[in-house]
């Protein structure tokens, strides 16, 4: 081997690591640019009033999201309530019970709808939902995140029960329990922390949802008192505030923003903790 | 003890009766046509080259083999004179009165000491606090334990050595009180003092228990068991007593086994 040969090659080395490296900054580079952004720009709207008043009429200045915040949460809860029972059942289905040629079309189903535009489940729920119960309520806004959870869960939950090792399966057979005793006792109590961290996830995905919503929870400047009638929610508030021609509401509609994406980070870093802890726990 | 009285003597009623056992994965045979009586309180030792059958026989013994789709079996076993096969038979009630240890100790991870020795009993809907702590300690003692973890049940199973982690799944195994003790390969993947431990284990739980087990490993079989069979490409070649076959085989693969010739 030559001299030169050796040095050609130490500097492409050198020139594949730094293309490399500057790709990984740009990776990050967008999420900080989006957080700086949204804290030079949303920071100083963010006050007491924003969490606990309504919108204001057009106009008056001032104000907050209080029904929006409260209506996210409400939304996730109810979608929780759709996608998580539905989606932990059929990952155990596809996990434990399920045979191979079945397992494959409804993951390949399951594949294919968590690629379906959100924007689309919207227009179905309208259909389903808005337009045979005459109106756009909190409900659909429920179901619609729901349905969009449940192929989520269903694929996180079916990966981490398979991560459970066989012998617990076989030592809770072996004791005479029934199967779905040893699944709900032994199996989803081990795999319990990754299921938790593929619901919180999804929980993180749904929560900036906004086409889906247009649709079926369509919004509301007042509190909502019942699951018949429309919802605000923030990212439908964040939208209708930054298309509109008021400075007062551009700037709300930053701090909207903000709070929603300390939201989905927050969720992101409990993801974090969680599966932290599930490696130290697995290391001990 | 709660078990059923029974003669310790040979002459005594087996425990397993196995007639015309074989059992097909797919087209595949796995055992072929086995017959053999396993007596009760004693340990008899499964010997045999890797894939000889003789984990599919164990399992068959408690239908765990039935975890296999594939899995179809011929012939019949009885469990002190009851088929276990039968059509009205669930698998569950046979694998309460044939409990098993596995190769690689399974303890469950999320939960404690005690609550994995008691947890037989809790999915089968025992609740009362007294029998739980009762039968803790009895299995504890039983799988010789006791001494060692009797000040920290409450600690989680793992914190356990890979020896008290076995000794652990016995515990777990005998808390539910079956009557045929089944162990495929227990002390494989210990050290040769908890294998030590875990064989005198096995000789003072035939007082009470009918023992099956499988292992790769010639001299543990001599020292521990009473009966040896010998497995070879799905078939019984050889069932006696161990001395004897050790000593003295009439078969020719027998011998070639048991003196490291082949497997």
């Amino acid at each position: 081997m030559t001299a030169t040969n050796h040095q050609w090659r130490k500097a492409k080395n050198v020139l594949m690591q730094t293309i490399a490296c500057v790709c990984a900054v740009l990776v990050i580079l967008p999420l900080l640019l989006v957080f700086f952004h949204l804290v030079s720009q949303g920071a100083s709207s963010i006050n007491w009033a924003f969490f606990v008043e309504l919108p204001k009429p057009v106009g008056e200045l001032g104000g907050g999201m209080a029904n929006a915040i409260a209506g996210t949460f409400l939304l996730i809860t109810l979608a929780s309530l759709v996608g998580v029972p539905v989606g932990v059942l059929g990952g155990v289905f596809l996990s434990e019970y399920s045979h191979h040629r079945l397992n494959w079309w409804i993951r390949f189903t399951a594949d294919v709808i968590n690629g379906v535009p959100s924007i689309i489940w919207g227009m179905v729920v309208y259909a389903l939902i808005v337009v045979p119960m005459k109106g756009f309520s909190t409900l659909a806004g429920g179901v619609v995140l729901g349905l969009i959870m449940i192929p989520l869960i269903m694929r996180t939950t079916e990966e981490v029960l398979q991560l459970v090792p066989n012998g617990y399966r076989e030592a809770a057979l072996a004791l005479g329990v029934s199967q779905w005793r040893m699944i709900t006792q032994i199996v989803v109590r081990t795999a319990m922390k990754g299921i938790v961290t593929g619901v919180l996830l999804a929980v993180a995905r749904i929560a900036g949802e906004t086409a889906p919503l247009l649709f079926t929870a369509f919004g509301n400047a007042y509190w909502t008192r019942h699951l018949t009638e429309p919802i605000a929610a923030l990212p439908l508030q964040i939208f209708n505030y930054a298309i509109s021609p008021y400075d007062d509401w551009h700037r709300q509609a930053w701090a909207g923003a903000l709070v929603l994406i300390l939201l989905v980070s927050t969720i992101n870093i409990g993801v974090r903790v969680l599966t932290r802890d599930r490696f130290s726990q697995r290391s001990a | 003890m709660s078990n059923p009285p029974l003669e310790p003597k040979p002459s005594a009623a087996p425990a397993l009766t196995v007639r015309g056992l074989s059992i097909f994965f797919g087209r595949h045979a796995v055992l072929k046509n086995v017959n053999i009586d396993i007596a009760a309180r004693a340990v008899t030792a499964i010997i045999g080259p890797s894939g000889c059958g003789k984990s599919t026989f164990l399992r068959a013994i408690n239908r765990m083999h039935e975890l296999n789709p594939e899995a179809r079996m011929e012939g019949e076993i009885r469990l002190f004179g009851d088929d276990i096969y039968s059509r009205d038979v669930e698998p569950v009630v046979v694998r309460r009165r044939v409990g098993m240890v596995f190769q690689k100790s399974n303890p469950f991870p999320t939960m404690t000491i005690a609550e994995n020795v008691t947890v037989g009993l809790r999915l089968n809907g025992i609740r009362d606090r007294r029998t739980l702590v009762e039968r803790t300690e009895e299995s504890l003692r039983m799988a010789a334990l006791w001494d060692e973890v009797k000040d920290r049940l409450n600690a989680p199973a793992l914190s356990l050595s890979g020896g008290q982690q076995q000794r652990l799944c016995i515990a777990r195994a005998l808390a539910v009180q079956p009557e045929v003790l089944l162990m495929d390969e227990p002390a494989s993947a210990l050290d040769p003092l908890a294998t030590q431990k875990i064989e005198d284990l096995i000789i003072e739980l035939k007082r009470d228990y009918t023992i099956v087990i499988v292992t790769h490993n010639m001299q543990q079989a001599a020292r521990s068991s009473d009966a040896t069979a010998f497995f070879y490409l799905g078939e019984l070649v050889e069932f006696g007593p161990t001395t004897k076959i050790f000593t003295k085989p009439t078969q020719k693969r027998t011998e070639d086994y048991v003196t490291g010739r082949f497997g």
